[in-house]
């Protein structure tokens, strides 16, 4: 039984692209009814994020099956299938299983480590296992996938440093305001950096926010979407004493706060410390307001070196964490290959017969007198007996040749006698075949 | 016995030391946890030695430079534990250990044989008024570490250096607010126990108050924590302040502590 993957990524496909071949969430019972019913394919996930979407699958028949889910993937989506091909890769058998575990434990997300990637992959796999388009073999894959990711997170600091600057501001707030629970955040002006900043500050637990701009109206509309209060641009310094993180970015062409506001704020604080961000160029707040007690200022060139050493501490993790998965296919690999039936009709003989034998041997060394070809005949007697009890099993597994079917057999077999993996045996009885 | 504890103290005192000092430099969270561990050892080595003395000697072994340093030791060590419990900031360890082992190898040079007790200090008011010094004392040392870690913290984000160790140093806020814990913990006890001194005074001396350098050090000490407090309760004194005057006021303390018993010679001076 091999798995396969076939998908595209930012990696490989622009957005435009990756838009015309997402699944929906609310539609993916067909699709995965679908994919199922292909005669190459036996078990099969789709997952599909903003960033990628790839489709795993198990299949007998390596080429036809990707070559079968490619095919898919354009018809479903009405796309000629040459625009698409070209988007798209595919791994099968220890590369796929590397690929997967690499998606799962962020390594190959945009942003390296980020912590969406695993939540998404689980919901996938939870429609695929509640549609039942997922077997024996994609269950366990996940599974080993979702620990995989886990043991990264947890054995490595991949994901413990921001890597935006927006999220870095946060960090950095952390570090002076202790928790933002209580704190309230000034938005001055309007950007892109400064609302994302503030919906990160929400996140993380900021209590409001106060947005103020020179066209009130875009205050009023920035204020509602943030579920804050809109200030008027004239009452800034009326209101910037209840603010503890101030984050500005307007496109004014000098200063709009000074040293000397920003004393007379903290003043009216009681000294309580307060963070600013300055994003506009040319700036808004005077770099002065540094200098003062209970007043940080930084800059966005100070974020982004903060992002920068975040990134390059990330990459060093990263590398520890391809070893960690590396040692995990290993093991997931040896376990996918002895599903195989042939191995596992030759370690049950040979599980029996070890059985046999040390019996036989143990009858015989006690038994004194026995006739002279006693011996011969207890071992014929012994092998007859073994051979029928396998024999059933034997047709059946045959029989169920190829199927879903066969893996739960095999495995189950494997787990109630124990049996030992042994991918050479099998390579050693198929050259004989 | 309690020579055997003490000295194993001495030891597990010291790898903690060490292991706090290397936490400051390499970021790995087993260091911390072990040196945690050390430290729990040694308070425990710690106690047993102060009880075997106490034992043996039949009163708190606060009574020479020998037995209040290793007490002091053993106060600054159980603050630490309990206010590293709470705040979960093991990094405090990397300021307060070193203190404590400074405190505890000052004591070893000091003899520590066992004598009989001065008979001016055979009172249950020996108990209240040292014993509410020495944890006074300790928590303003707790507030000292708390206060330099800030004054370093507060420096890389002003520089904006944010380095391995800007990231492994707690937040300003959460160093500010220790400092306010100590100062609402350290300064009601340092007044029971200037108090309970002065009660103590009249009944062993005849007079409230005569001016002897420990009680006019004491009252220095007071007063600086006093200032700030108020200044903290009234105009909001916090953050770099805050952290100064803590930093003072330890040091003050520290020459009451120490300095007046060594240099200034007075009524207080038992362990002659």
């Amino acid at each position: 039984m091999n798995i396969i993957v076939v998908g595209l990524s930012h990696k490989t496909a622009t957005v435009e692209i990756r838009e015309k071949v997402a699944f929906s969430p609310n539609q993916i019972e067909k699709p995965l009814r679908e994919l199922v019913a292909l005669d190459e394919i036996l078990e099969g996930v789709i997952v599909s994020t903003c960033n990628r979407v790839e489709i795993y699958a198990t299949t007998r028949d390596i080429a036809g099956g990707i070559a079968r889910v490619k095919r898919f993937m354009a018809e479903y989506h009405h796309i000629p299938f040459e625009t698409l091909e070209s988007h798209l890769y595919s791994y099968h058998s220890e590369a796929a299983i590397r690929h997967v575990f690499r998606v799962a434990s962020s390594l190959d997300s945009m942003v390296v480590g980020e912590p969406q990637i695993l939540g998404q992959i689980k919901t996938s796999y939870g429609y695929a296992a509640e549609y039942k388009s997922s077997g024996i073999i994609l269950n366990r894959f996940l599974h080993k996938a979702f620990s995989v990711a886990k043991r990264v997170r947890t054995e490595t600091k991949i994901a413990s440093s921001a890597v935006s600057v927006a999220f870095a501001a946060v960090e950095l707030a952390k570090k002076i305001l202790g928790n933002l629970s209580d704190k309230t955040v000034m938005l001055i002006g309007a950007g892109e950096m400064c609302e994302l900043a503030a919906k990160h500050f929400l996140n993380s637990g900021a209590r409001g926010v106060m947005v103020t701009n020179r066209t009130f109206e875009r205050a009023e509309r920035l204020a509602e979407e943030f579920g804050g209060e809109a200030v008027r641009f004239e009452e800034l310094f009326q209101h910037l004493h209840r603010a503890d993180i101030v984050l500005s970015s307007t496109g004014a062409p000098h200063i709009i706060i000074g040293p000397k506001d920003v004393e007379d704020v903290v003043k009216r604080r009681k000294f309580k410390p307060m963070f600013f961000i300055d994003i506009a160029v040319p700036r808004d707040i005077d770099p002065k307001v540094d200098d003062l007690e209970n007043a940080y200022l930084f800059t966005v060139d100070n974020l982004q070196e903060i992002v920068q050493a975040n990134l390059a501490q990330r990459n060093l993790e990263a590398e520890k964490a391809e070893e960690i998965i590396s040692r995990e296919i290993g093991q997931f690999f040896k376990w996918l290959s002895s599903l195989e039936v042939t191995p596992t009709i030759v370690a049950l003989r040979n599980h029996f017969d070890e059985i046999r034998k040390a019996e036989l041997e143990k009858t015989l060394s006690n038994w004194k007198g026995l006739p002279p070809d006693a011996e011969k005949r207890l071992e014929a007697l012994t092998m007859a007996m073994m051979n029928k009890l396998l024999h059933t099993p034997t047709t059946v597994l045959k029989k169920a040749g190829q199927g879903g079917r066969v893996d739960l057999y095999v495995d189950g077999l494997r787990q109630l006698f124990e049996l030992e993996a042994a991918p050479e045996e099998a390579e050693e009885l198929e050259l004989e075949a | 016995m309690s020579q055997i504890f003490f000295y194993c103290t001495l030891v597990l005192y010291g790898c903690a030391t060490a292991l706090y000092l290397g936490y400051l430099l390499h970021t790995t969270q087993g260091m911390a946890t072990w040196a945690s561990r050390l430290v729990t050892a040694g308070f425990v080595t710690h106690s047993l030695s102060t009880i075997h003395r106490y034992n043996a000697a039949g009163y708190l072994p606060i009574t020479n430079m020998h037995e209040s340093l290793s007490f002091f030791s053993l106060v600054i060590v159980g603050a630490f534990i309990l206010f590293v419990r709470k705040y979960k900031i093991a990094i405090l360890g990397s300021f307060i250990l070193p203190l404590a082992l400074l405190m505890i190898i000052a004591s070893s040079t000091f003899p520590s044989a066992v004598h009989e007790l001065n008979p001016a200090l055979k009172s249950g008011w020996l108990w209240v008024h040292t014993t509410m010094a020495f944890v006074s004392y300790a928590t303003f040392t707790i507030a000292f570490g708390a206060a330099v870690i800030y004054l370093i913290q507060q420096h890389f984000l002003k520089k904006k250096k944010f380095g391995a160790l800007f990231q492994k140093l707690p937040s300003l806020d959460t160093l500010d607010d220790i400092n306010y814990r100590c100062l609402t913990i350290g300064f009601p006890l340092l007044t029971v126990a200037i108090i309970s001194g002065a009660i103590w005074a009249e009944k062993a001396w005849g007079t409230y108050w005569s001016w002897d350098p420990k009680e006019t050090w004491s009252l220095i000490t007071w007063f600086i924590y006093a200032a700030l407090l108020h200044g903290r309760m009234t105009t909001g004194w916090r953050g770099k302040r805050a952290a100064l005057l803590s930093i003072a006021g330890f040091l003050v303390m520290l020459f009451t502590f120490i300095g007046v018993n060594m240099w200034l010679p007075g009524l207080h001076s038992y362990n002659k």
